[in-house]
């Protein structure tokens, strides 16, 4: 069953294409480098051109699921293959396929051993990716949860650092930790829409539809919260995150920042926050104070690092943190600014390990001490870096800062302390970023070696080019993002919000839910096609 | 006013022209570039300036909206201009002053490799300080307010090879940005506590609508919040530290950023919301005391810096310091007007100290100077006129505004403000006139090296520092209150003032009173000098009492020289209480990260393993040892009956004809 204006199934499409480069990668000679690159990059690119068609069809009116796509799976326990996007998954879906392209791209010189092998992951990983984030069905969506560590395994085990072996088990056991628990939180709530309704489905629109008894949510909300808060990671299930960065090589830490972190909020603002609503507002003090300790203890970390891509890392903790606090400020301001903060993330930290694998490859060290005075040598590189600094520590004018003050705007309306200790983050950041460019950038140049750094080529631009254009675009024009998720992130405020009228429209099962059960309200969610 | 977005617009176009290709362009190009659009915002600004002239006073508030920047909810904020009587004096300062230092620059700046990027970061500069000053909501002003900071971090640090430079750089920003989360808190509460009123905006013209319904209470924070922002980014005490140090950058910057423009923008802002402070005068007086103390703490540490751009920085602080005063007892107008000329005076002399500095090779210690006169008369002569402005001598700009300023405390009952702003006003003409006579008059100290490159500066840079004096000269004219209704200044600010100063100009006592408190101010200023040429001017020298000459007051008030030499020892206090305990508490955080944190996911793993490993030991001896013990047992047992089996035909035959025996034996018996 497709639903959609095109007519077509457009997000399969989106997800078997890089599946189908792989297959194709599969048959090229190994030592055809240059040709596999460029295939690679060319499926990529046009996965990502594919992407930006779905903006023309899309309807941001509404925070109704588009582009739906249903086909039965596994009839027998209701599993089915069923696709579907809105304002929210569609930003996420241009982000992957924006970053896959560029990780391709920055992978060029930086990756020459087993080169079909890594973009055959590379290809996988981003259909994976596409998966979680257009996934309606719970098991198709864990399913697709658990295809991107796999390739990310091998990322990270075959062309990582010298602890890649630590860094590797450790992401892998500890993300497979927590999915498990997710696991248990999906069938417990499939047994409890069944028990309902009489319906045993794993469809998410129907799961949406029904509301579960405030002891079932408290649990299944904490299994949920194991799995996702490992992926962000929320404090204190970070420490694996500096680790697989350190190791990864820089496509790893690109796609692993940009958007394997995302996966862990996406899944608070898809399944947390409409599916268990009261949950959601019971747990919101013990989650706005693991938030702000994430951005102020991140941020603290990262001013005690050595290492750049560590301090980048632990960049990371600081900013999810803030990105977690906004989707649990419950308002629409804080949801705005968490959605759009997950965007911006993605582009300036993934921009900052780009730059940072620039240099790596020119000097095979990341420890600030090692650098310091490169902007008379690579004057061009050091200009764009000031500019996705200046996007991660919010300046205005930069995306980083409108993603920023809406979430803290809506954090102080839902707490004050809160927004007071989370805005101690923007004096931090500052503090931090600007030490660590003012030691590498900046001073005299004190190491021979870096006298003859050559500044980056023309690739390397193009690379950034995209970044530094998204940086002052969100920044300056915000809107054109802003209003994609606008309509869902409206809905999901109006859901979890306090006070928030419950019943809305209530189709057939859910009546009959709230007919067994009179005491307890009823989310209605219709689902469908555009209109 | 349909084209007043080419006012920011202009500068910003030369910011990105000469940042993408300025480095491939000649020096030439790059300089044209860079004052052209200069001198054409100028003359759009004049533009607005006199179209909203031709407005009647109360339609001089226009608001022109470009595009929704950003929205949520029912939060929403326009990118949007308001040109009133207050922003179009902000416009014409910054465009003005910016461009007679967009001039002098490239006379200053013209041997630097780097030209190209200093020009676009000037250009950068003022592009953020009028979104600062347009701005009709809080948000574009707060675009501005970080961009200039950005800006102010870039340029300082812009001799970057220095450690001390880039240390400055993001020690002004730091700071800054300190002021700034305060600044950003306020509008928060301002925002919401405005939403619960279902008045929910960050619009100029609805918050100062709605401003009287909000709790007096919440008025106070949120007025104490957004002074914070204030009193960071216009360097008062406690957040004044960045701004000595943030004379390591080219001396044009100074002048432009940290003196005329940038450093003015908390006074702005407090007397952009006059509504919101009209309303809490406690806040005001809080502002006005942090004011008038800065004015005095600062001038104290000018009494006895020997760099010449010290000297000013902390003058910098100081003035600043006077306009918070003003600004603080509600005389908004006073306030501004004295930000006016101290543009012009203060821009003035920065540029000649930069002109100084310039002939002296880079020498910045006055200690080393002295007569210059007769080798730069220009610089000389305009200077003078700078440090007669300052020091508030008439008929010269800072006359006017200062006066302005200590009689609205005066009349206000503001006695301590009035009295400390009158010996701070003593103490400026002195350390400004030690600084004139130091540099200016006597021997020069400099080396024969130095001596003989004495120069005038290039046309470039004296004919700014010509109109800047002019401007300081006469600047104050706005400000003589000859007129029925108050000063001409006042007459035009008003309109954007009349929540907060209406009660004041309405009667315009300008009577004997004033007279007098004119001339007690003029003659604290002369006190002031004369202290300064007993001690640094040659022919007066010889009628100094043998107490002040500078060794004996250095000699006889050595704790306190010290203390005033070593800036009080703040940046050190600081350090001890504030940055050392930070950075410890950064490692501290690593090592509990590495050693509690990291190390319960460590020992997870490890008791994972250990639990394999047990398991597997519990598998093979156990379980499997179970199974095996089962085989081993069956194995014994069979083996023990195995014997039996021997497999010998005789054995078996031997056994039944044995059994055969029992049995018969048995049935014989029994």
């Amino acid at each position: 069953m497709i639903e959609n204006a095109l007519g077509i199934p457009i997000l399969s499409i989106l997800i078997l294409i890089p599946l189908l480069g792989a297959g194709a990668l599969f048959f090229f000679p190994s030592g055809q480098k240059e040709a596999i690159r460029s295939t690679a990059f060319g499926v990529a690119l046009f996965n990502f051109v594919i992407s930006l068609i779905l903006l023309f069809y899309f309807d941001s009116s509404t925070y109704k699921m588009q582009f739906v796509e249903k086909a039965a799976w596994i009839p027998g326990i209701g599993v089915e293959y069923f696709l579907g996007m809105d304002g929210i998954s569609l930003l996420l879906v241009l982000l992957t396929t924006f970053t896959s392209a560029i990780a391709i791209l920055a992978s060029w010189s930086a990756i020459d051993e087993r080169v079909k092998e890594y973009m055959i992951h590379l290809m996988i990983l981003e259909a994976g990716m596409i998966g979680v984030f257009v996934a309606l069905d719970m098991i198709l969506f864990f399913v697709f949860w658990e295809i991107g560590l796999i390739p990310m395994f091998f990322l990270i085990g075959v062309w990582g650092g010298p602890r890649k072996l630590y860094a590797n088990i450790k992401f892998f056991l500890y993300t497979l930790f927590g999915s498990v628990f997710m696991l248990v939180g999906i069938l417990a709530l499939y047994y409890a829409h069944g028990s309902a309704t009489g319906e045993y489905t794993f469809n998410l629109l129907k799961l949406y539809e029904v509301a579960y008894p405030y002891n079932l949510q408290w649990w299944v909300f904490l299994t949920f919260f194991l799995g996702f808060a490992i992926k962000v990671p929320v404090f204190p299930f970070h420490t694996w995150l500096p680790d697989a960065h350190v190791e990864a090589p820089t496509a790893g830490s690109v796609i692993l920042a940009a958007v394997l972190l995302k996966m862990g909020t996406y899944g608070f603002v898809r399944f947390n926050l409409p599916l268990l609503a009261d949950a959601s507002r019971a747990f919101t003090p013990f989650i706005l104070v693991l938030a702000v300790i994430g951005i102020v203890y991140g941020a603290f970390l990262a001013m005690a690092q050595k290492d750049i891509k560590k301090l980048v890392a632990y960049s990371s903790v600081s900013h999810l943190g803030a990105v977690m606090a906004g989707l649990f400020a419950l308002n629409q301001q804080g949801i705005d600014g968490g959605v759009l903060q997950m965007i911006n993330h993605g582009v300036s930290t993934g921009g900052l390990f780009l730059v940072i694998g620039m240099i790596y490859e020119r000097r095979h060290t990341r420890l600030i001490s090692d650098f310091g005075g490169i902007a008379r040598v690579m004057p061009v590189y050091s200009a764009l870096v000031l500019i996705i600094v200046f996007s991660s520590i919010g300046l205005p004018g930069t995306n980083g800062f409108v993603g920023e003050i809406l979430i803290l705007m809506g954090l102080f309306k839902t707490s004050v302390t809160a927004a007071v200790f989370a805005a101690t983050g923007v004096i931090l950041g500052a503090a931090y970023m600007l030490w660590m460019t003012q030691r590498v950038i900046f001073g005299k140049i004190t190491r021979r070696e870096n006298l003859v750094l050559k500044d980056i080529n023309a690739r390397e631009v193009l690379v950034l080019l995209p970044i530094i254009g998204l940086i002052l675009w969100i920044g300056i024009y915000p809107k054109h993002f802003l209003s994609l998720s606008a309509a869902s992130t409206a809905r999901i405020a109006e859901i979890v919000e306090r006070n928030a009228p419950k019943v809305e429209r209530a189709p057939h099962a859910a009546e009959a839910a709230r007919h067994a059960e009179p005491h307890e309200t009823v989310h209605a969610e219709a689902h469908g096609g555009t209109h | 006013m349909e084209f007043v977005f080419l006012i920011p617009l202009l500068p910003l176009l030369g910011a990105t022209v000469n940042g993408v290709i300025g480095s491939k362009l000649p020096k030439r190009a790059v300089g044209l570039i860079a004052c052209l659009v200069m001198a054409a915002a100028f003359v759009v600004s004049i533009c607005t300036f006199y179209k909203l002239m031709l407005l009647p006073a109360t339609e001089r508030s226009v608001v022109v909206s470009f595009f929704s920047w950003i929205a949520s909810g029912s939060f929403s904020v326009d990118m949007a201009f308001l040109i009133d009587p207050l922003s179009a004096l902000m416009i014409l300062i910054v465009t003005g002053v910016g461009f007679l230092i967009h001039v002098y620059s490239t006379g200053y700046m013209h041997d630097d490799k780097a030209y190209w990027r200093y020009m676009c970061y000037l250009n950068l500069f003022v592009f953020f300080m009028l979104m600062l000053v347009l701005g009709s909501n809080y948000l574009v002003m707060f675009l501005g307010w970080e961009g200039v900071g950005l800006c102010s971090y870039l340029l300082i640090g812009f001799w970057y090879e220095k450690k001390s430079a880039s240390d400055a750089g993001k020690k002004a920003f730091v700071v800054n940005r300190i002021g700034d989360f305060g600044f950003i808190l306020g509008l928060f509460l301002l925002y919401w506590s405005l939403s619960d009123l279902g008045a929910g905006s960050l619009d100029y013209k609805t918050v100062f609508e709605n401003i009287h319904n909000i709790d007096p209470a919440i008025l106070t924070i949120i007025g104490l919040l957004l002074f914070v922002g204030a009193a960071g980014k216009s360097a008062q005490v406690p957040l004044y530290v960045w701004l000595p140090d943030a004379m390591e950058g080219p001396t044009p910057v100074s002048a432009l950023i940290h003196a005329a423009t940038m450093v003015t923008a908390g006074v702005y802002m407090v007397a952009r919301n006059n509504a919101l402070y009209s309303l809490i005068p406690h806040v005001g007086n809080i502002i006005a005391s942090v004011g008038i103390f800065t004015a005095l703490f600062a001038a104290t540490m000018g009494l006895v810096q020997n760099d010449i751009k010290k000297v000013l920085a902390y003058s910098t602080v100081s003035q600043l310091g006077y306009m918070f005063a003003a600004v603080g007892v509600g005389a908004y107008g006073a306030g501004v007007f004295h930000l006016m000329t101290h543009a012009f005076f203060k821009g003035l002399m920065f540029l000649g100290s930069g002109s100084v500095i310039h002939a002296m090779g880079g020498e910045q210690d006055m200690r080393r100077m002295g007569g210059l006169h007769s080798h730069m008369k220009i610089t000389s002569v305009t200077f003078i006129i700078g440090a007669l402005a300052i020091a508030g001598m008439p008929p010269f700009s800072g006359f006017w505004s200062k006066d302005e300023i200590l009689w609205e405390a005066f009349e206000k009952g503001h006695f301590v403000i009035w009295a400390v702003g009158l010996l701070t006003a003593g103490m400026t003409a002195f350390y400004m006139f030690r600084q004139v006579f130091m540099t200016f008059t006597g021997e020069c100290r400099a080396d024969d090296h130095t001596k003989h490159h004495l120069h005038e500066s290039p046309s470039s840079m004296t004919i700014p520092l010509i109109i800047l004096a002019i401007l300081s000269a006469v600047g104050g004219i706005i400000g003589i209150p000859l007129f029925e209704e108050g000063t001409a200044a006042h007459q035009f600010l008003n309109p954007v003032f009349s929540h907060g100063e209406q009660e004041l100009h309405s009667e315009a006592v300008h009577g004997g009173l004033e007279l007098i408190m004119m001339g007690v101010s003029v003659a604290v200023g002369l006190t002031g000098i004369f202290l300064a040429s007993l001690l640094y001017y040659a022919p007066m020298k010889k009628y100094a009492p043998s107490f002040w000459r500078p060794e004996a007051i250095a000699s006889s008030f050595k704790g306190l020289h010290r203390l005033l030499f070593n800036k009080y020892y703040i940046d050190e206090i600081y350090d001890y209480l504030v940055v050392n305990p930070i950075k410890r508490f950064c490692d501290w955080c690593l090592s509990f990260d590495l050693g509690v944190i990291d190390w319960f996911v460590n020992f997870a793993a490890w008791a994972t393993r250990l639990t394999a490993w047990a398991s597997h030991k519990f598998d093979i001896y156990i379980v499997d040892g179970l199974v095996n013990s089962m085989s081993t047992l069956v194995t014994y047992n069979s083996s023990i009956w195995r014997r039996l089996q021997t497999g010998y035909l005789q054995n078996y035959a031997l056994v039944f004809v044995v059994g055969v025996l029992i049995i018969i034996v048995r049935v014989l018996l029994g």
